[in-house]
Order: C-alpha cells, then structure tokens, then sequence
C-alpha cells in the first residue's frame, strides 16, 4: 500500500454552519505534494471544523473538495483514506493495550480485509513502516509503556503505511520537548521529501516558521491570511490570528525591593530526581521554572505542593518553617498548584463553570449549618466570570462548553479565590492560542501587582521571559543557573537549557 | 521476555497461589493429592469455564456480562421442555446441545440489540435482560423442576473417559467433556489472538472511538460479542442440565459471582483492554479448587460465597496496584527519553 505518488489537494469556497452558527464561510485552501502547509487560528476559528471537511468526518454545506482532478461535493472518512488522507488527532488514537507493532499494522489488515492476523506479518509490517519514516522504535512494546513523543513517531508510521498522501497533524507538539519537536521535525521532512503534503496545524509561531512553507490563517470562519511562508514575519502571523497587535515585550510588573520572603526552600532533595535545591520567592514576584522534559522540574514543583515526597530539605512559608508532606499542608500553608494537564487534573470538566469555581476550599462557603447556600456560591462564581474574563452565554454551562484558554481561566480563578501567598503555575498557556496566553499572562501580571508571589514552571522560554522576574535553570535535578531580570534573553536561556 | 517481566503478569502470580493454597491443602489432608480429587476438581470447572470464557471476551471489550448465567439455563431448560414437547431423538446428545446454543444466540443477540443498537451500558443492559430472560421462562416455558432429561443428556453425565478403581476403593472417573471443552478453550485462544475479529475486541477494550477511527465498526463488533457470548452460555446451560441430570429453572442464578472473579482473578481488567484465555482457565481452576477444599481446611461450606468474594477483591486490588505501576513506567519511558 506504500506509495510515494503525489496528491493536490484542495478545497474551494468550503462553508459550514452548525445549528445556525457559522463555523467557516468561504474557505478556499490548496496543498500540493512535498509541501508543509500551516494552518493557524486560534482555538474556534474554524481550524478543526476545516480539517474534519477535509478528511471526510463532517460534510460541508457548500463549496467543492477537488483532489487532484476528482471532485466531490463531501468526502467519507473511508474515501478519504482510500484517497490517501490521514489524520493524526491530538490524542494519537493509538490503543494503550496493544503493541506499536499491533497499533501500526491492524488498520492495513482491517483495508485490506482480512479476516486473520499474524504476529509475523504484523512486525514485518511495523517495521518497514517504522524505517521509512527512519525511526527506531522498540516496537513489541505496548503503546502504553511508550513515552508521548514515541506515540506520535508511530501515530505517524501508521498513516505512512496506508499510503499517505497528505497528512494532517493536529498541533501534533503540544506535549513534546524541544528536542522531541526537532526529531518530529525532521520525520516530517523525511516524508516530505518522498512526496507527501502535511498540513501542520499549530499556534505556536517560531515552530511554523521553521517548519512551513505556506500559511493559511484562519479567523472567525474565514481565511484572513495565506501565502508563502516566507512573506510573512512572526508578528505578522500573530496580527492575522488574533485580529490586533499583539506585543511580545516583557509585561512583568516592576518588582519593589523587600528583603520578606514568602516562600523560602532550601536543600530540597528527593534522590535521584532533584538534589539540593535552594531558592527564595519574594512578595510580588514572579520566579520561573525550566528545564527540558526529565529534568526534575515538575517534580520540584509538586514537591513544593506537597505531591512529591522528599528525602530531606526545609520549606519555610512566611519565616515558619513547615513539614509539607501532602498537597492539604500545603493548602494550609497558602500555597496553591495550577498542574500542567488542565483537563484532566485540574477541572470537573462535566460539571458547571460555576461549580468548578467554587470546588477550591469549598469549606469558607458554607453556611453556619453546613450547608453550602446556592446563592452564594452563584454570587461568588459570577464574581470570577466578571473578573477573569472569562467568556460564556452561561456560568452553569459545564466547562467542556469552553475554549482551552477559558478553560485555564477558570482553573486559575478557582486557585485565586483562596488568596494564596505562592502560586505554582505549570505549564500554564500549554494548549493555550495567542490571544488567550497573552490575557493569562496579564491575569497573573495583575495578581502579582496585588502582592501575590508566582512560581511559573514552563519550558517556553518566550513566555518566561515576558512575565518573570528571575527564571532558574533545572539541569539534571540542579539548578544550573539563576538568571536576573537584566539577564533574561532567550539566546542564553537556550544556550543554558539544552 | 525478562524474568521480571514474566514475575509481573498475572499468570505467574496465579499458578504461584495455586501451588501454595495446593501444599497448605496437601499438608492438612493426603487425599487432595489424588487423581480423584484432581478429576473433581475438574469436572466441577467444565461447565464454569465455557461461561468464563464467554464472560473473558466481554471484559476485554470493556463491557460486562451479567446476563449470562439467566442464559445458561434458559437455553438449557428450553432445550429440554423443546425436545419433550416435540418428541424429539430421544438418544441425541447434539440436538439438544444444537437447540441451547441456538437459544443462546438468539437471546445473546437481544443483548446485542440492547448494547450495540439502543447503546445502553453493558451492566445496565444485561442486568434488564437478565430480569426479562428470566420472568419470560418462567411463566411461558415452565417453572417446573424437570428431573427425567432426555436420555441422551442423561447418558451423557456418566459418559467418562477414563474410569478406574482406586487402591483405596474409591471410583476414579474423568469425564469425555475435557476434550470438548479443551478444543473450544484452544478455539477461543486462537480467535481472540489470531483473527481480526478477536484483535477488534482488544481494540474495544482499549478505547472506542479509537477502534473507529481504525475502521473497525464498533456496532458490529459489539453485536458479535454479545451473540458469541450468549452461544457459549446455552452451551454451558445445557452441559449443566446434563451433568446435573435434571432441568432445574432455577438453578445457575448467582452463579455469576464465581466466574466473574474467576475471569478478573485470570487477570482480565475490569477496565477493558487486558485477559488470556490462559489466566482464565487458571482462574477458574484456582476457585474451584478452593470451593471444593476449604472443607478438607476446615472451613465450613456456607463460608464459600465469602471466600469466592475475597478473592475478587484481592484480584482488583492486584490490578488497582498493577495500573499504578504503569503509570510509572510511563512516566519513566518519557523521563528518560528525554535525556
């Protein structure tokens, strides 16, 4: 089923509504063979609407699809395989109980009909598939002992395998690290150069402009930008996707000079993970984090919060020094964590906006008889919506009904309501578009103005360069290096991490 | 695969309990290591296994069986109250057996109907079947307690393949069955390894929408399942009503305590996704041989039920620990190619 023809893909005049809402109107895209094609949008511009049309999920209301000289008025998911049209979504769609082998070679059994399966033909298959897009994988383990990046080398030796011919990957490096994105990187180029079209979907800038060659912005439903990748500079991408100028300059409040600590750790070791760590964190400050996936860095950070048990070492909050052994110890000492998986550690995705705020310390609303009035936890919830800016029809919409950066929001506010001295943020714009990351980093700004002391653990060094004060460099469970605010510029925050 | 690996699964740990509940045994009493008791222990797993079996592909799926016992016996009991009322070969074994797993199908295929078409969860759909499988038979095929099964059931129970005296005077027989239900052991083994179709059950297991997007259709995997299922439960209803040598409609209710915690001690996830025919059968093996020698340990026989119980505690907790751990071996996998 391997093949290295060539595929023109295109779509012109695409438009689709769903239940009165427009979700694109208009939309004209075309890719060609050996081309990575970025399309870019913030979250609900119509991105994942275009990329279902495309790949025959939904059917558009109008327009035409034309792939190479065929048209069709919509496509089936199957014809859009046969056609050579795969889609790598965000969650890889591997199965966790099945082997890489089982997971690359069962769709090629399931297209060619088969009624039978051999564990001979399936490795014979997984490894060719696994060689041509020049990985080595072990592949007799099962998906769910495999690290993430790994998962997506094979997500994408699978649709290789069906004959790819154009390949859509869903920002397929939200979760990678820096040299995890530089190996998918060069996979990408390497099916490039035999012929197949990928369209990169991604908001990340400096990442599309080192792998792209053409753009398409999306906004609102409709192309506002598209052309050849190199016509167009970061700010000028931004500008398309959010539909205004969007600064990157530092935004970090002007820090007042106190010799107060509110938080000091001092040789906080948890062998072999993290060793003798040692920091203070200022009222009002705002203390980066960073340092590659494995470094130690998350690890520290729930070790602060009470999640990750240490050997030995001191927390002192406000002077007292305090034995955190458990995430309830640390709530009581005023310290909050905002971890990096929003969706599933950090919210009651089912349950309403308002619910989810008020979950944090639900204890202060209850009334002298114990029970929780509903008037007040609507009147505290609202309270957030307003001040966040959180954007919903209505708060007893459950959180799924939310754009990702909504979705931190509330995850933030729910933290804010307890008024902690330190705030722990990891990974706090991971997922999150442009517009919406610079209103998170406004929002903790704002708070640390008010005299509440941040620690933003991050391995996106643009962002802590904008918002921090000081950053520290985790290198193998040290801190390698403390960069001061005069110091801070990506050039030697790169140099240090990698 | 590593020596620790193989310490890990849940095979290992199962044959080293039955080896040390086996010398705890042994030691009280002489006579558990005889080919007597080897043979009792056996003949009481026929029937459980076929159930066990069908109740394994369930769980990988994802889903759960409870229906399945109510099946049984329907399948059974029709078949036989079916071959009374027509008159039919009175010496057959296979049209009886034929007739249950045709009955079995059918009412596994309602369970079908209930999961694949109205998508009703899997519990909830066949604890209702369950209840109207049951109400059904009782009022339109019979209430009544049938003791004169049709010759060839009849015959059937005694049929043994080996039967010898002991030295100590005691009649030692192995029943035919081991043959069939070894061959359908190894028939089910080979269909969830080596086709398709058994892989797509995997697949299930593992998630839903993921197994679409293969292309796998998940309706029709599902409808399959649940048929399959219901064949292989009028099979052990009607082999039930043969061995017992009576057609009992209620009988085998409740039953389905000992081959879900046979199947989950086996190693099955409750979750989907993880089970081998292989662990089942030692499941199965491993219950019955408590069940049928906790009185030779001095423990009295209503305390059965209680020890089935705990033991699929004990085998959930195995595997509540078993995900924690893997979810650190992830975590490993990722931390360390990152370096």
């Amino acid at each position: 089923m391997v093949s290295t023809e060539s595929l023109n893909y295109s779509v012109e005049n695409i438009t689709k509504s769903f239940g009165g809402a427009k979700a694109l109107s208009n939309v004209s895209m075309s890719v060609s063979s050996s081309e990575v094609h970025c399309l870019a949008g913030e979250n609900g511009s119509g991105k994942s609407t275009l990329i279902k049309i495309m790949s025959g999920v939904h059917a558009p209301d109008s327009g035409l699809i034309r792939l190479d000289r065929k048209e069709f008025n919509q496509l089936s998911p199957r014809q859009a395989v046969q056609e050579g049209v795969q889609v790598i979504f965000q969650d890889f769609s591997l199965l966790p109980n099945l082997t890489a082998a089982e997971n690359i070679a069962l769709p090629t059994f399931i297209y060619e009909n088969s009624k039978f399966i051999s564990k001979r033909e399936t490795k014979k298959i997984a490894q060719s598939a696994l060689e041509l897009i020049g990985v080595d994988i072990d592949f007799n383990l099962p998906v769910s002992d495999i690290s993430i990046a790994s998962k997506q080398l094979i997500a994408i030796a699978r649709a290789t395998n069906l004959g790819v011919k154009m390949l859509f990957m869903d920002e397929p490096t939200t979760a990678l690290t820096r040299k995890e994105i530089t190996r998918l990187f060069e996979v990408i180029n390497q099916i490039k150069a035999r012929g197949v079209a990928t369209v990169f979907v991604s908001h990340k800038i400096d990442e599309i402009q080192e792998i792209c060659n053409t753009i398409t912005v999306l906004r609102n439903g409709e192309v506002v930008a598209d052309g050849p990748m190199k016509d167009f500079g970061a700010r000028e991408i931004s500008q398309a996707m959010t539909g205004h100028d969007v600064l990157t300059t530092r935004i970090a409040p002007d820090l007042k000079i106190s010799e107060q600590k509110v938080v000091e750790v001092s040789h906080l070791t948890a062998k072999p993970t993290f060793s003798d760590i040692s920091f203070s964190v200022a009222p009002g400050e705002i203390l980066g984090i960073t340092g590659l996936l494995g470094s130690g860095r998350t690890e520290l950070a729930e070790a602060i919060f009470g999640k990750y048990l240490v050997d030995s070492g001191e927390i002192a909050v406000n002077g007292v020094k305090l034995s955190i052994n458990s995430a309830k110890a640390a709530l009581d000492a005023g310290i909050g964590y905002v971890p990096p998986d929003r969706l599933t550690q950090g919210l009651f995705l089912e349950q309403s906006i308002l619910r989810n705020l008020v979950a944090v310390g639900i204890d202060r609303y209850k009334s002298n008889w114990g029970s929780l009035p509903k008037k007040n936890l609507t009147a505290i919830g609202n309270k957030w919506v307003s001040d966040l800016k959180i954007k919903t029809k209505n708060p007893s919409n459950p959180v799924t009904s939310l754009s990702g950066g909504n979705q931190q929001r509330v995850v933030l506010a729910k933290w804010f309501a307890m008024n902690p001295h330190l705030m722990i943020l990891n990974g706090p714009t991971v997922g999150v578009d442009v517009g919406s990351k610079r209103e998170i980093l406004e929002i903790i700004r704002d708070r640390a103005k008010n005299g509440m002391s941040f620690l933003v653990v991050s391995d996106d060094i643009p962002e802590l360069i904008q918002i921090c004060h000081r950053v520290l460099v985790i290198k193998n469970g040290k801190i390698s290096k403390e960069f001061l605010e005069s110091e801070l510029d990506e050039a030697s925050l790169y140099k240090e991490l990698n | 695969m590593n020596f620790r690996k193989l310490l890990r699964r849940n095979e290992t740990v199962l044959i080293f309990a039955i080896i040390v509940f086996s010398l705890v045994i042994g030691s009280k009493s002489p006579e558990f290591f005889t080919i007597a008791n080897l043979f009792d222990i056996l003949r009481s797993s026929f029937v459980q296994l076929i159930f066990a079996l069908g109740v394994l592909i369930v769980i990988i799926s994802g889903g759960i069986d409870v229906s399945f016992p109510i099946v049984g016996i329907f399948a059974g009991y029709t078949a036989v109250v079916i071959m009374r009322k027509f008159e039919l070969n009175e010496e057959s074994v296979l049209v009886p057996v034929a007739l249950a797993i045709l009955i079995g199908i059918i009412l596994g295929g309602l369970n079908a109907i209930a999961i694949a078409g109205f998508e009703i969860p899997t519990l909830i759909a066949t604890l209702g079947t369950a209840g109207i499988f049951r109400g059904f038979m009782l009022s339109f095929i019979g209430a009544s307690f049938i003791s004169d099964i049709p010759l060839g059931l009849d015959n059937f129970s005694t049929a043994d393949l080996i039967k010898f005296e002991s030295e100590a005077g005691t009649l030692v027989r192995l029943h035919v069955l081991v043959i069939p239900v070894a061959l359908i052991t190894l028939a089910v083994s080979l269909l969830l390894n080596r086709t398709i179709f058994g892989r797509s059950v995997y697949a299930l297991g593992g998630g839903v929408e993921s197994t679409r997007r293969l292309g796998i259709s998940v309706k029709r995997t599902q409808a399959k399942i649940y048929m399959l299922v219901g064949g292989l439960s009028g099979l052990a209803g009607i082999l039930y009503v043969s061995l017992q040598r009576k057609a009992n409609p209620y009988d085998l209710a409740g039953s389905e305590l000992d081959v879900i915690a046979a199947v989950v001690l086996g190693g099955a996830s409750i979750m989907g996704g993880y089970g081998t025919v292989f662990g089942t059968v030692l499941g199965v093996l491993f219950i019955n041989m408590i069940k049928n020698n906790l009185v030779l340990l001095g423990v009295s026989s209503s305390w059965q039920r209680a020890a089935v119980g705990v033991l699929l505690i004990i085998g959930i907790t195995i595997q509540a620990i078993g995900e924690n751990q893997k979810q650190k071996r992830q975590r490993s996998a990722t931390s360390k190619e990152a370096e």
